[in-house]
């Protein structure tokens, strides 16, 4: 794997140190971090096609509720604002823990609060989902499932409804691959202690987590605030 | 003579034969099955994704072949409405998202990127593979629609037909659309990322290759425009498998909402199957012509002109639908506007060749007919761009003919030459030169046999997407078909030479074409590691001469652009 | 200018845009064929004289070509491609919108027919007569996926979209018949989509029009049920029983007995069909008797089209039983024939020969 043109030492973190990273010609530590602004790098670029993706699906909402402001505002009144106001507390607080540990993580001092924090991050997503759970179970009894035998009588209410099932939804699916990513560090951290702290991984997640965070902070407004003054 | 060739096999030795003590070539290191699927190697995935963009492009082919064939008559006497409809879907969806898009970045770009700027391999060797993996399965998710028996919505699947009234396998068929997506974000996040990173030292960015230049603008597309188009997949399989309401008029939804949606990534689509060819001809046409670019400050800023002015052109898909006439005139106006970057570029290439030494290698021929169909293609979007033609020819075949012009006259005819250009460095082996010119050429004069009439067909009235047609078009449809016969065995015969090739060819030696460019400063085929040593950029690309002169007589390059240290 | 492509290459023009569309499109063509020359000209030129080993004179660029030339071609190009820009704009700005007093025809397609609908009722499948020199307005919708009503002549082509009108107008130059295609792929015989927009002269149109029976749209059908099963007998303004006045109450919210509000529309009303004692409007007593079973499911739409005719908004009486001679009904929602109601089942047969009859 490491580029026999260059000679290395015994290697302080020497596992995190890929191809092509290693054959750059730099000394350990700065071909490290260099690697590591690398992942950084790439994760941004990334994030930035998901801004596309939910920018898209914020862009559908918009054209919708500008053409049914009325059934919007009547239709959102029907979420449950005391579950989502509990969620979005959660998911700032695990925004918190996930800065928190992706600070610790470049100090190898601080591993411990690195683990703790990402359990704290992986727990309060998992808080979150469960609240939804609950919520989901509420809309269902409440015949707010799009379809037949529809709560609210306009038919675009409908189309509000399906707009909700389908973000939460998606929202969800996002939350939950960022909680396996966090899971899977805090597996690293127990099992290979040595390998959480300058670990680029860390920070990759970390950033994934951010901006699953974000992407809620525009849902909430959306899908809980509608028709609601006050 | 320009080109070093051995003028017979047994001249040359196969490098791995000799006890150098060199690192052997990529295509040697590990010879097994196991060893290809999961190599991180940049050089042996581009080889995975020819051989899938390959099986692609003859599958759509195949299509298409269906289609012309029954278009011979104005009578449905081949297949019926239900089939033909599953034909031309078939054929959309495959040379759109299987072939088209990936082609010339997965293949020449995955090969070539880390080469052309004097990296070891992209930033993130592990995500290529997974890329590759996506996109095969993504196609295979595709055939599973196929074998379910097909798709009739047309490769723009619009609602509310394909959500609430087509019986056929949409949803399985769009999603396998939707995991290749994510195949090709993959690549875009690792070619910005290499292109960005891992440039070899002197290599400043406007001292990049211009094919370089348009994997990175290319790339940027890719990870800006997939996601809307990840998006619009889903609402669809959202309406029609979960029956939420989405576009559904009844509720309230609107099904122009998907029009503008599914364009705004498709738009940019189509300069992601424009771009990358463009930088290959950049590539070509220097080292063929001896030349430097012309003006390749300008050339770089009309890549990236197009990438962004690209983005805001989509709603001349839907000037028919309804929309306002503000709208359209905007719309109109972009449209217009995005074809400036491209003629220049037509322009740099034709000054390229001024006070040059021009050659007619093969790859060479390829080019130039590029230069003659995207012309005529480019001018062509004019037309459609013009709100008042563009009325009266939408959803014809003028519309047909136009986009087949750039994608197949200029994008496939890219593909070719960069095929046979890189064919040495990919395999080691040159292909029979002769057999290479006939192709190049049948090519150009199929290609033009069978898309030019549609122009005239299109003009007088001929919808798209019709299995049977009013019988005055048929003379029209007659000269097109035969064309395509042309057409494919023009592709067939670069499928048979360049096989026979890999086996019986002529070994190739580091820099067959002597060309600038880190590539050739490699042996062919290139080590694992790329690079014997590290590259460093002393100079600008493609100096082919001095500055600010021109190439006296046909001279070999000027050693300066990069050396070993 | 149409004399410089010959007759072969270009559909007949038959309409006063054709001529506009045909103008730009030859000019287009004779710019893009003198860009082609150009660049093809160039490319050939370049490469025969400058060919490996010839002996052409290969000194250093000409001072001319510098940075300040390709400001000045990229100019000069924008300033070309902005010009056709200009031209083809004002040609579409000057037809986007129809003339007052254009004759109105509703367009409603459907896998995998078109239906049309002139203003006094003349319904055809799958054909349109117009008459030539006089401005036709076409508004049109679809009842099922999106269709592209397409007339090569006229090169007009307008999407047909559901649950939304779209328009488009033409006038028509030349008598004849021409061909109408659909160009939106809708569907298994989307190719067979096919029809014919017949022109005719002034006199010849006005005799086929009157030969034509005036056609018993939705509501007009609904009309005459609200006479024949007896609705008009409470609901009629003179009635001596208090019941609602049916009159411009399509889509307003009513006050419902015990508090709740409902909202007019086509549910409330097939409702106060077959159950009138579920959801009785406040002030009224629950005496209206029920037509389970006693009407259709067609005819329910029907009277539900017709009390959707008697207009939203501003009430306007009307006296049941006379019907207008257009199907513009006052106070009805202009942008849209009655019969056009989304969901609303609308005969495929074209109406039958001979005078109406009417209540």
């Amino acid at each position: 794997m490491t580029d026999p043109a260059i000679a290395t030492e015994a290697p302080l973190h020497a596992e995190f140190l890929r191809e092509p990273w290693d054959g750059l010609g730099l000394p350990q530590e700065e071909a490290l971090s260099y690697q590591r602004f690398g992942a950084t790098f790439g994760i941004w670029i990334f994030i930035a096609s998901e801004v596309l993706f939910f920018g898209a699906l914020f862009l559908f909402y918009a054209a919708v509720r500008a053409e049914h402001a009325e059934a919007f505002a009547t239709a959102a009144r029907e979420t449950n604002i005391v579950y989502d106001t509990l969620n979005t507390a959660i998911l700032l607080t695990s925004g918190l823990s996930a800065a928190a540990a992706s600070l610790a993580s470049e100090h190898v001092p601080l591993r411990r609060l690195t683990q703790w924090c990402l359990l704290a991050t992986a727990t309060l997503g998992l808080a979150f989902l469960a609240v939804k759970g609950m919520e989901y179970r509420d809309d269902i009894a409440e015949h707010l499932v799009p379809g037949r035998g529809f709560k609210l009588p306009e038919p675009s209410a409908q189309l509000f409804f399906g707009f909700y099932w389908l973000s939460t939804g998606i929202h969800g699916v996002h939350l939950t691959v960022g909680i396996g990513l966090v899971a899977r560090l805090i597996w690293i951290g127990w099992r290979h202690p040595e390998r959480l702290p300058g670990n680029p991984q860390v920070e990759v997640t970390m950033l994934y987590w951010g901006f699953v965070d974000m992407v809620w902070l525009f849902l909430y407004p959306a899908l809980y605030l509608v028709g609601r003054p006050g | 003579m320009s080109t070093r060739v051995a003028e017979s096999p047994a001249s040359l030795a196969d490098p791995d034969e000799l006890a150098l003590g060199l690192p052997e070539s990529y295509l040697s290191a590990g010879g097994t099955l196991g060893s290809w699927l999961t190599s991180t190697d940049h050089k042996r995935i581009a080889i995975l994704y020819a051989l899938s963009v390959t099986l692609f492009f003859f599958i759509g082919g195949a299509a298409a072949t269906l289609v012309r064939l029954e278009l011979f008559t104005p009578q449905a006497d081949l297949v019926g409405a239900d089939t033909y409809n599953k034909l031309f879907t078939l054929h959309g969806v495959i040379m759109v998202w299987f072939f088209l898009i990936p082609s010339i970045p997965t293949t020449f770009g995955n090969f070539l990127l880390p080469l052309m700027i004097g990296a070891r391999d992209l930033a993130f060797p592990k995500l290529n593979l997974a890329s590759w993996y996506l996109n095969v399965i993504g196609g295979l998710i595709t055939a599973t629609a196929v074998l379910a028996g097909g798709i009739d919505t047309g490769w723009t699947f619009y609602v509310p037909y394909s959500t609430t009234f087509s019986n056929t396998a949409v949803t399985i068929g769009v999603l396998g659309v939707f995991v290749s997506g994510f195949s090709t974000i993959a690549t875009g996040v690792n070619f910005i990322a290499t292109t960005h990173l891992l440039r070899a030292p002197g290599m400043t960015w406007f001292r990049l290759p211009l094919f370089v230049w348009a994997m990175y603008t290319t790339s940027i597309i890719f990870v800006l425009a997939t996601p809307v188009l990840a998006l619009t997949i889903i609402l669809v399989v959202a309406e029609r498998s979960l029956g939420l309401p989405i576009f559904d008029p009844a509720k309230g939804g609107d099904p122009i909402l998907f029009q503008h949606l599914f364009w705004f990534f498709s738009h940019p689509a189509v300069y992601i199957m424009l771009l990358p060819g463009m930088g290959i001809v950049s590539e070509v046409i220097t080292c063929f012509a001896r030349r430097r670019i012309f003006g390749y400050d300008f050339m770089v800023y009309a890549l990236v002109a197009i990438a962004v002015i690209g983005f805001f052109t989509w709603g001349h898909h839907m000037f028919t639908s309804g929309m306002s006439p503000y709208a359209a005139l905007i719309f109109s106006f972009l449209s217009f506007v995005v074809a400036v970057p491209s003629a220049i570029k037509v322009f740099n290439w034709t000054a390229t060749l001024y006070r040059g030494q021009v050659g007619f290698e093969s790859p060479m021929l390829y080019v130039l007919g590029y230069i003659g169909l995207f012309t005529v293609g480019g001018l062509t979007g004019l037309f459609l761009a013009s709100i008042p033609i563009d009325v009266h020819v939408q959803d014809t075949y003028f519309v047909v003919a136009h986009f087949h012009y750039i994608m197949v006259g200029a994008t496939v005819s890219a593909y070719f030459a960069g095929l046979h250009f890189w064919w040495p460095k990919f395999t080691g082996r040159m292909y029979p030169e002769t057999w290479a010119k006939f192709a190049a050429v049948l090519m150009f004069f199929g290609f033009n046999l069978t898309f030019f009439p549609q122009f005239i067909a299109g003009y007088l009235g001929m919808p798209r997407r019709y299995h049977v047609y009013p019988p005055e078009f048929q003379v029209w449809n007659v000269l097109s078909s035969s064309g395509a016969a042309v057409l494919a065995a023009a592709y067939l015969m670069p499928l048979g030479y360049l096989t026979w090739s890999l086996f019986f060819g002529a070994r190739a030696v580091n820099d067959p074409w002597n060309a600038s460019g880190l590539e050739w400063r490699t042996t062919s085929p290139p080590p694992r590691v790329n690079f014997f040593g590290r590259p460093a950029v002393l100079a600008k690309p493609y100096n082919y001469h001095p500055e600010g002169a021109a190439p006296l007589h046909d001279e070999p390059r000027i050693p300066s652009q990069g050396s070993l240290t | 200018m149409g004399s410089l492509m010959p007759a072969w290459l270009m559909p007949v023009a038959a309409s006063t845009h054709a001529a506009k569309v045909d103008r730009i499109f030859i000019g287009l063509t004779l710019v893009s064929a003198a860009i082609v020359l150009l660049v093809v000209g160039f490319v050939v030129t370049f490469a025969i004289r400058f060919r490996r080993g010839s002996k052409a004179d290969r000194g250093p660029l000409p001072e001319v070509v510098s940075r300040e030339f390709e400001i000045g071609w990229t100019a000069a190009t924008l300033f070309v491609f902005v010009f056709i820009f200009w031209w083809a704009a004002s040609a579409e700005i000057g037809a986007f919108s129809p003339p007052k007093d254009a004759l109105e025809v509703h367009v409603v397609g459907k896998q995998w027919m078109w239906k049309t609908q002139a203003s006094n009722g003349a319904r055809e499948i799958n054909e349109l007569h117009v008459p030539v020199g006089v401005p036709v307005r076409l508004v049109l919708t679809s009842q099922d996926v999106i269709h592209s009503f397409y007339i090569p002549a006229f090169r007009l082509k307008r999407d047909a979209v559901p649950d939304q009108t779209t328009e488009a107008w033409f006038q028509a130059t030349k008598t004849g018949t021409f061909q109408l295609m659909c160009t939106e792929y809708c569907g298994t015989d989307h190719a067979r989509m096919l029809g014919r927009v017949i022109v005719m002269e002034p006199q010849d149109y006005a005799a086929w029009l009157s030969a034509q029976p005036e056609g018993d749209d939705l509501a007009h059908q609904g009309e005459r049920l609200f006479s024949e099963k007896g609705c008009s007998g409470c609901h009629a303004p003179g009635s001596t029983v208090h019941a609602p006045n049916l009159a411009g109450i399509w889509g307003q919210a009513v006050q419902l007995d015990g508090g709740k509000r409902a909202t007019v529309d086509a549910a409330y009303v097939r409702d106060s069909i077959l159950q009138p004692k579920r959801d009785v409007v406040a002030g009224y007593a629950p005496v209206m008797p029920s037509y389970e079973g006693l009407l259709s499911d067609g005819e329910i739409q029907e009277l539900t089209a017709y009390i959707r005719s008697l207009g939203a908004g501003p009430r306007e009486v009307r006296t049941p039983g006379v019907p207008p001679l257009s199907s513009r009904v006052p106070g009805a929602q202009s942008e849209r024939s009655p019969a056009m109601v989304p969901g609303a089942p609308v005969a495929d047969t074209p109406s039958p020969a001979g005078p109406v009859v009417r209540p």
